[in-house]
C-alpha cells in the first residue's frame, strides 16, 4: 500500500480509465441480456394471449336462426284441461318440443338439420317460464346447428373443392338465402356462460366446471390453508430441533417436489378405494389437491414466519406475552402477507392441475351444474382437456374460450392476492 | 486465573433484596458465559454492568427475565430470586416472570403498530385495564413518565415505527413501565442514539428510580457514573469487583477492573 507521502496510485493512469470503460461496457451489456430476456419472454406471452384469444373469441358467439314457432297445444301434447296452473305447469315442461321445432324448421328453412339439436330446450324453459305463450305464434331465434355456425362465422374455406369444404353445397346454398331474409344472425353465446358440458359442441357451456372448479378450490383450501398454517407454526415455533422434526422438514420439501399425478393415484387410492367416496366429487378433487398444496403452504409459512425480525418476538416476550400471544398477536400478522403469497401460488397450482383429477374420475361426462360438493363436476383444466379431445369443429374455439375463462379466474385469483399483501404488509 | 470477586463493604449482600443471583452459571452448549455470578439488585439505586465485549454482561442480565429460555443451547445454573421467590422453578409462571421484570432491549424494537397499541398491548394482555378509560389513563401515564408524551399526544395513532430512534426507545420504555414492573433490565438501551437522545433517557433512568429496581448495561462508562450507584465489572464471564459507582470509578481495587477503568483493556 501506499507509503507515507508517495502515492504510487494513479486513478487518472490509461490502465485506470481502461479499466473503468470496461467496467461500462460489462454493465451495459449485462442490463441488455437482461432486457432481451425480458423481451422474450414477454412477446412469448403476447403471442400466447393472441393466438387463444383469437381462437376462443368466437367461443362467446354463436349462430341463431329465426323461425315463427307456433306453439300449437296439440303438437305440444298438452291437455287444455290441464286448468290448475301447477298441472298447467308440469305439463310444458313434459310436452316434447322436439316434433314443433322440427316441423317449424322444414316448413321455413327447408331443412330440419340447419337447427341445433338441443335448440329445443331454450324454447322449452321460455314456454316454462312463461306458459301464456301458448296457442300464439312467436319469431323466436334458435340455436343454429354447427355447420351455420362455422358459415356464419366465416370459417369454411370456399378455395377448397366443394367435397373439402366440410360442409355440402346444400347447406351453404340454404345459408345463403337465410341471411338475405335476414334470418340468421350471430349473438352473444349466453349458453357458454350458463351451461354445462354437452355432446353438441354449440350447446357446451363453461359454467358447470367453473362452478366445479370454484367447489374444489374451495375445499382445497378450507382444508391446506388452516393445516398448512398451523404445521409451520408448530414446525417453527414449538417443534424441538431433533432428529425426527429434520425428516419432517426434509419430507415436506421432498412433498412439494413430488408431480402431481403421484398425489392423484394416492387420492385414488384414499378417498375412493379405502373410504368409498363418490368418484368425480369436488369433495375428492379438493382433498386430492389440497395433500399438493399443503407442502407449498407450509414451505412459504414457515419462510414468513422466519423472516419476522427476532426483535419483535423479543419485544412481545419481554412485555409477558405468552407463546400462543405472540404467535397470534405478532408473528402471524407481520407474516400474513408472506404466508398468503404461498397459498395463493398453491391454490393457482391447484387451479390449473389435471393429471391427479383425471384419475379420481373427473374426467367423467357431466351436463349438470354440480349443486353440491358431493355430486359429481369437472373443472376447467379438465374440462379444457376432454373439449381438446373432441373432434367437431366447434369444440376447438371452446377449447380457447375455456382457456380464456380459466386464465381469467387465475388473474383474479392473483389480484386478490396482490390486494390482501398490500392490505396487510406494514413497515417498519 | 479467576480470582473471587472482590466485593465492597459499601455493597454487602444479604438476602432480602428486590432481587439477588447467586452463584449463577450460563452455559452455551459446552461454552461457559457466565461463572458464579453472585449479585443483588434493588429499588433505591441502579445497578450498571460494565465490561468488554463478549464479557457476559446480556447473557447474566437476561437471567433476571428468563430471555435465555428462548435460546435452545443455553443452560442456566444456579439461583436467582424475586421477593424470596427462586425464579427458575417450575412452578414459577415464565409470563408474570417477564410482567415483573421489564426489559428494554439494546435496539428499539416498537411493535409494527400504533404507538396507542405499544403501550396498551402490555396492560392488555395482562388485564389490567377493563374499561378504555382505564386504558386511556394508562398509556398517557407511561408516556408521560417517559418524557414522550408531549411529542407524541396529537398523533398516538400513527405508527410505533415511524419515530426516531431516541423516541423509539423511550417508547419502549414506556411500554415496558406500562405493566407497572417492580424491575427494569437495560441493555445498552442508549447504544443507537445521539447524546441528547441519551441524556434525556438518562433523566428518565433516574426520574424511575425509587419506583423499578434498575439494571443498566453499558459500554459507556461516564454514563454508568451519571446513573448508577452501584457498578459490577464483569471480565470473561466473572464478576470481578461489585461496589459503589463512585468507588468503582475512583478506587477499583481489583487490576483487572483498574486496567479497563483507565482504558489499558476493552
Ligand atoms: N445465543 C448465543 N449462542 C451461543 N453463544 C452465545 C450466544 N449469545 C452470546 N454468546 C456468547 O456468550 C458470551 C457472552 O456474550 P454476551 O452477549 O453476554 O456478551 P456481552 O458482555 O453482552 O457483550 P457486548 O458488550 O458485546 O454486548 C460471548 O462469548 C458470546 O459469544
Ligand atoms: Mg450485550
Amino acid at each position: 500500500m501506499s507509503q507515507s507521502g508517495t502515492r504510487k496510485l494513479d486513478w487518472q493512469s490509461k490502465e485506470m480509465q481502461a479499466r473503468v470503460r470496461r467496467r461500462y461496457v460489462r454493465e451495459r451489456r449485462f442490463r441488455r441480456v437482461g432486457l432481451g430476456a425480458v423481451i422474450i419472454a414477454a412477446s412469448f406471452l403476447a403471442f400466447l394471449l393472441f393466438t387463444i384469444t383469437s381462437n376462443g373469441i368466437g367461443g362467446f358467439r354463436r349462430a341463431e336462426l329465426a323461425l315463427d314457432l307456433n306453439y300449437d297445444p296439440a303438437i305440444l301434447g298438452i291437455q287444455a284441461s290441464d286448468s290448475s296452473e301447477e298441472a298447467a305447469a308440469t305439463a310444458v315442461s313434459r310436452a316434447d318440443f322436439r316434433p314443433l321445432l322440427a316441423s317449424a324448421a322444414q316448413a321455413q328453412l327447408g331443412d330440419s338439420s340447419l337447427v341445433s339439436e338441443g335448440a329445443w330446450l331454450a324454447v322449452r324453459d321460455q314456454v316454462v317460464e312463461d306458459p301464456s305463450l301458448i296457442g300464439t305464434t312467436q319469431r323466436v331465434w334458435v340455436v343454429g346447428a354447427p355447420n351455420m355456425d362455422i358459415l356464419a362465422k366465416g370459417q369454411v374455406d370456399f378455395d377448397l373443392a366443394p367435397d373439402r369444404r366440410g360442409v355440402s353445397t346444400a347447406t351453404v346454398a340454404a345459408y345463403r338465402t337465410l341471411r338475405e331474409e335476414g334470418r340468421i344472425r350471430l349473438a352473444f353465446n349466453s349458453g357458454f356462460l350458463t351451461q354445462a358440458d354437452s355432446t353438441n359442441s354449440e350447446l357446451a357451456g363453461i359454467w358447470g366446471a367453473l362452478i366445479g372448479s370454484i367447489l374444489t378450490m374451495a375445499i382445497t383450501l378450507g382444508i391446506s390453508f388452516p393445516l398448512g398454517v398451523m404445521t409451520a407454526v408448530y414446525l417453527e415455533e414449538y417443534a424441538p430441533k431433533n432428529k425426527l422434526t429434520d425428516i419432517i422438514e426434509v419430507s415436506i420439501n421432498n412433498l412439494a417436489a413430488v408431480p402431481s399425478i403421484i398425489f392423484g393415484l394416492l387420492g385414488l387410492a384414499v378417498f375412493l378405494n379405502t373410504f368409498g367416496m363418490q368418484r368425480s366429487a369436488p369433495v375428492v378433487g379438493g382433498l386430492t389437491l389440497a395433500l399438493m398444496t399443503l407442502p407449498v403452504i407450509v414451505i412459504s409459512s414457515r419462510v414468513a414466519l422466519k423472516s419476522v425480525p427476532p426483535s419483535i418476538r423479543d419485544a412481545a416476550l419481554g412485555i409477558g406475552a405468552s407463546r400462543l400471544q405472540v404467535i397470534l398477536h405478532h408473528l402471524i400478522p407481520v407474516a400474513l402477507p408472506g404466508i398468503l403469497t404461498g397459498t395463493i401460488i398453491g391454490l393457482s397450482r391447484a387451479l390449473g392441475e389435471t393429471a391427479p383429477l383425471l384419475l379420481i374420475g373427473m374426467r367423467a361426462f357431466v351436463s349438470d351444474v354440480p349443486e353440491g360438493v358431493t355430486e359429481p363436476a369437472t373443472v376447467l383444466p379438465v374440462q379444457i382437456f376432454l373439449w381438446s379431445d373432441e373432434v367437431g369443429r366447434g369444440f376447438v374455439e371452446k377449447t380457447s374460450a375455456a382457456i380464456m375463462v380459466l386464465l381469467t379466474v387465475l388473474l383474479s385469483m392473483n389480484a386478490v392476492a396482490i390486494y390482501l399483501r398490500n392490505k396487510f404488509e406494514r413497515r417498519w | 486465573m479467576p480470582d473471587a470477586t472482590v466485593v465492597h463493604d459499601e455493597v454487602v449482600m444479604a438476602d432480602g433484596a428486590k432481587m439477588t443471583a447467586r452463584d449463577v452459571d450460563v452455559f452455551y452448549g459446552e461454552k461457559q458465559a457466565v461463572d458464579k455470578v453472585s449479585i443483588d439488585v434493588d429499588s433505591h439505586y441502579v445497578t450498571a454492568f460494565i465490561g468488554p465485549s463478549g464479557c457476559g454482561k446480556s447473557t447474566f442480565l437476561r437471567c433476571f427475565n428468563r430471555m435465555n429460555d428462548t435460546i435452545d443451547i443455553a443452560r442456566v445454573g444456579g439461583r436467582i430470586e424475586l421477593d424470596g421467590k427462586d425464579i427458575y422453578d417450575p412452578k414459577m409462571d415464565v409470563v408474570q416472570l417477564r410482567a415483573r421484570v421489564g426489559m428494554v432491549f439494546q435496539k428499539p424494537n416498537p411493535f409494527p403498530k400504533s404507538i396507542y397499541e405499544n403501550i396498551a398491548y402490555g396492560p392488555r394482555i395482562h388485564g389490567l385495564a377493563s374499561a378504555k378509560a382505564d386504558m386511556d389513563e394508562i398509556v398517557e401515564r407511561s408516556l408521560t413518565r417517559a418524557g414522550l408524551w408531549n411529542e407524541v399526544k396529537d398523533r398516538l395513532d400513527e405508527s410505533g415505527t415511524a419515530m426516531s430512534g431516541g423516541q423509539q426507545q423511550r417508547l419502549c420504555i414506556a411500554r415496558a413501565i406500562a405493566v407497572d414492573p417492580e424491575v427494569i433490565l437495560m441493555d445498552e438501551p442508549c447504544s443507537a442514539l445521539d447524546p441528547i437522545a441519551t441524556a434525556r433517557i438518562e433523566e428518565l433512568i433516574d426520574d424511575l428510580r425509587g419506583n423499578y429496581a434498575i439494571v443498566i448495561v453499558t459500554h459507556n462508562m461516564q454514563q454508568a457514573a451519571r446513573v448508577s450507584q452501584r457498578t459490577a465489572f464483569f471480565h470473561l464471564g466473572n464478576l470481578v469487583e461489585y461496589g459503589g459507582t463512585e468507588a468503582i470509578f475512583t478506587n477499583p481495587r481489583a487490576d483487572r477492573t483498574r486496567d479497563y477503568i483507565t482504558g489499558r483493556f476493552g
